[in-house]
């Protein structure tokens, strides 16, 4: 054995960024990712700033006005009490916002850590989270929003809790299921054998390596949560009239849309972009999180072989 | 070499239970994966682990630096038993000791730069504290091991197999350890690499006086690097020697028939060389035979093989050698 042991080399490349400006140029450099940025951008603009930029009361009826079609007084028309459609679909922005990010973000903290702790220490923890789990979700989502929103009471906030709730489960089983195979891993032997405990392991290595379901889970939960507080608000118990919110909207337009097509139209049009948006950008950030992807996207393909 | 023990083994079991009996299993039984082995690894040597697949090698290597759980018997590592050791000394009892894994594409977190992997160690530790020591240190063990520095900020998919081994043995060493189970370090890479890595695990053995158990299921790759040899069958020890003494005079017929299937690099030699080829395959560990476990393939079995459960016995310098050797086998003896 005269071979030399020195490793052959790779190339050298030009000093690292840091990962988070890398990841926005990837992002930057998709198409899709931009587009979907950029309606993103406009929603969350409409919610912020709907109050300064509405032209006419979100609100305030106004009799005279009502059903018209849309024109340059009225871009979306206005609704069976004369309100402007446009004014509310920017003020809906907000709530419609607010019920997605806030009801997924309680199903995703919840979600995840139920499934990492049943998961990775498997046996009666495993069994009484997932029981507990497999009992909620037991239930047909929306029964099961109404009943929690039956004993919290009606309002938009309690309708995020109500569809935190009703999602969990969902996160808890994909995030299960990718942790029961990543805990086998070699790499999650290695780092105990090394002296890591649980908390690093599952901070460091575990949940590292089970994004990719979890952040596409996430962007397809802002949709149906959206849809969801629709659904909620429609039967009475989510946002309380007069306030708009997109799902409401669509709801009460769908009794006019022989009438009157913008009053339906316009915040559907509103929740389908937004949705898609989601979507798209949570697929675009999975693999521009993921490093093989990533050196993919970079169009660089290194060292392999030998 | 005749230094102390650093590694030494009392009747290790490890048995994995098998689910409790249902419909189609009576009994419930265990896999008995590790099944009695007394060792003894010296410091400063090499001790290389060998026996086919199954055999219980790994499982046995992982209980030595405590990944898996010893169902019985102790493990002693420099005098102190380690077996029934509180979570704070065994955080300790980590450091010293290591592993390096057979494949270098799934030991290496794919989400992580090598850098980060090989600096675990010493945040689990904290050694080297302080951002710019430690990646001092870190480039330090990436030199070591023969890779470059300002490779650190890269992911393990970037390199090739043998790199990638590289920085699993920058990990295994960052925490300065006086032992290392290398479980098949070789095994899963190209041939033209094998050797590189053979030479830089030795050339780190005598540089940082380290202490190997090498696992392989490949007995001329282990007489490459090892002072002595063990020779593993279905969870036990079967023979135990200085590594020459057991390639070139087995003392067990199943190292005879494990010698015998090494090619020999003379093509006259090579040409008459006699095969052992052994039959039949490795009864389960589930229920291991009665009396030796290896007589249901063995070509020499004899009576007392199936009553009796032979123990190592010395054969100590028996071709008029001083080298030491024990087999567990009745054709030197009936024991057990």
């Amino acid at each position: 054995m005269s071979a030399g042991e020195r490793a052959d080399t790779l190339p050298s490349t030009a000093p690292h960024r840091p990962r988070w400006v890398e990841t926005l140029v990837l992002l930057a450099r998709s198409p899709m990712a931009v587009a979907s940025g950029l309606v993103l951008t406009a929603v969350v603009a409409a919610a912020l700033l709907a109050g300064r930029i509405s032209p006419h009361d979100p609100v305030e009826p106004s009799v005279d006005d009502r059903l018209q079609a849309p024109s340059g007084e009225h871009w979306f028309g206005t609704d069976e009490l004369g309100r402007d459609v446009f004014s509310r679909v920017l003020a809906g922005a907000e709530v419609s916002l607010r019920v997605g990010a806030v009801a997924v973000g309680i199903s995703l903290a919840a979600g995840v850590l139920i499934g990492l702790l049943a998961g990775y220490y498997r046996r009666w923890v495993d069994d009484v989270l997932m029981r507990v789990m497999d009992v909620v979700f037991a239930f047909p989502a929306l029964l099961m929003a109404i009943a929690v929103l039956a004993i919290l009471g009606r309002g938009s906030t309690n309708a995020m809790i109500a569809i935190g709730i009703v999602y969990t489960p969902i996160f808890a089983r994909i995030t299960r299921a990718s942790v029961l195979s990543v805990r086998e891993e070699v790499y999650v032997r290695a780092a105990r054998s090394a002296g890591a405990g649980d908390v690093r392991i599952v901070a460091r290595h575990v949940l590292p390596n089970v994004t990719a379901p979890i952040i596409v889970q996430t962007s397809v939960s802002l949709a149906f949560a959206i849809l969801s507080e629709a659904a909620l608000s429609f039967v009475g118990l989510g946002t309380q009239p007069p306030d708009p919110s997109w799902g409401r909207m669509l709801s009460e337009g769908r009794g006019f849309l022989e009438q009157a097509w913008w009053m339906a139209v316009f915040p559907g049009a509103a929740i389908f972009l937004t949705v898609l948006a989601f979507n798209v950008l949570g697929d675009v950030l999975r693999d521009v999180l993921d490093p093989r992807q990533r050196a993919a996207m970079k169009g660089t393909a290194k060292g392999s072989g030998g | 070499m005749n230094g102390e023990a650093l590694v030494r083994t009392t009747g290790l079991r490890v048995h994995f239970p098998l689910p409790p009996p249902g419909p189609l299993r009576s009994s419930p039984g265990a896999v008995r994966a590790v099944d009695g082995v007394d060792l003894e690894i010296r410091r400063g040597e090499t001790l290389g682990l060998v026996g086919e697949s199954g055999c219980g090698k790994s499982t046995l290597g992982s209980a030595l630096v405590r990944l898996v759980e010893p169902t019985e018997g102790t493990i002693e590592f420099d005098g102190s038993d380690v077996t029934a050791m509180p979570r704070r000394e065994l955080r300790a009892l980590r450091r010293r000791t290591a592993m390096i894994f057979q494949d270098p594409f799934a030991s290496l977190d794919p989400r992580r730069t090598v850098g980060e992997t090989i600096a675990e160690p010493l945040a689990i530790h904290r050694l080297h504290r302080g951002r710019s020591r430690r990646r001092a240190r870190v480039g330090e063990l990436m030199e070591l091991v023969g890779l470059a520095p300002d490779h650190r900020n890269r992911y393990p998919h970037e390199f090739s197999g043998g790199q990638r081994q590289r920085v699993g043995i920058a990990r295994a060493l960052a925490g300065e350890p006086d032992f290392v189970v290398c479980d098949e370090p070789i095994a899963s890479l190209d041939v033209s690499v094998q050797a590189q890595v053979v030479n830089l695990l030795v050339r780190l053995q005598r540089e940082m006086g380290l202490t190997y158990l090498f696992v392989s299921h490949d007995l001329a790759a282990v007489r490459q690097v090892a002072d002595r040899v063990a020779v593993m069958y279905l969870g036990r020890v079967v023979e135990v020697g200085d590594g020459v003494a057991v390639g070139e005079m087995p003392g067990h017929p199943y190292t005879e028939a494990l010698v015998s299937a090494v090619p020999v690099p003379v093509p006259e030699r090579e040409r008459s060389r006699e095969r052992i080829v052994l039959q039949g395959d490795i009864p389960s560990p589930t229920h291991p035979p009665s009396g030796c476990r290896f007589r249901t393939r063995c070509p020499q079995v004899f009576e007392p093989c199936a009553d009796h459960d032979p123990v190592l016995q010395s054969l100590g310098g028996r071709h008029g050698g001083p080298a030491e050797q024990s087999a567990a086998c009745h054709l030197h003896g009936v024991t057990g």
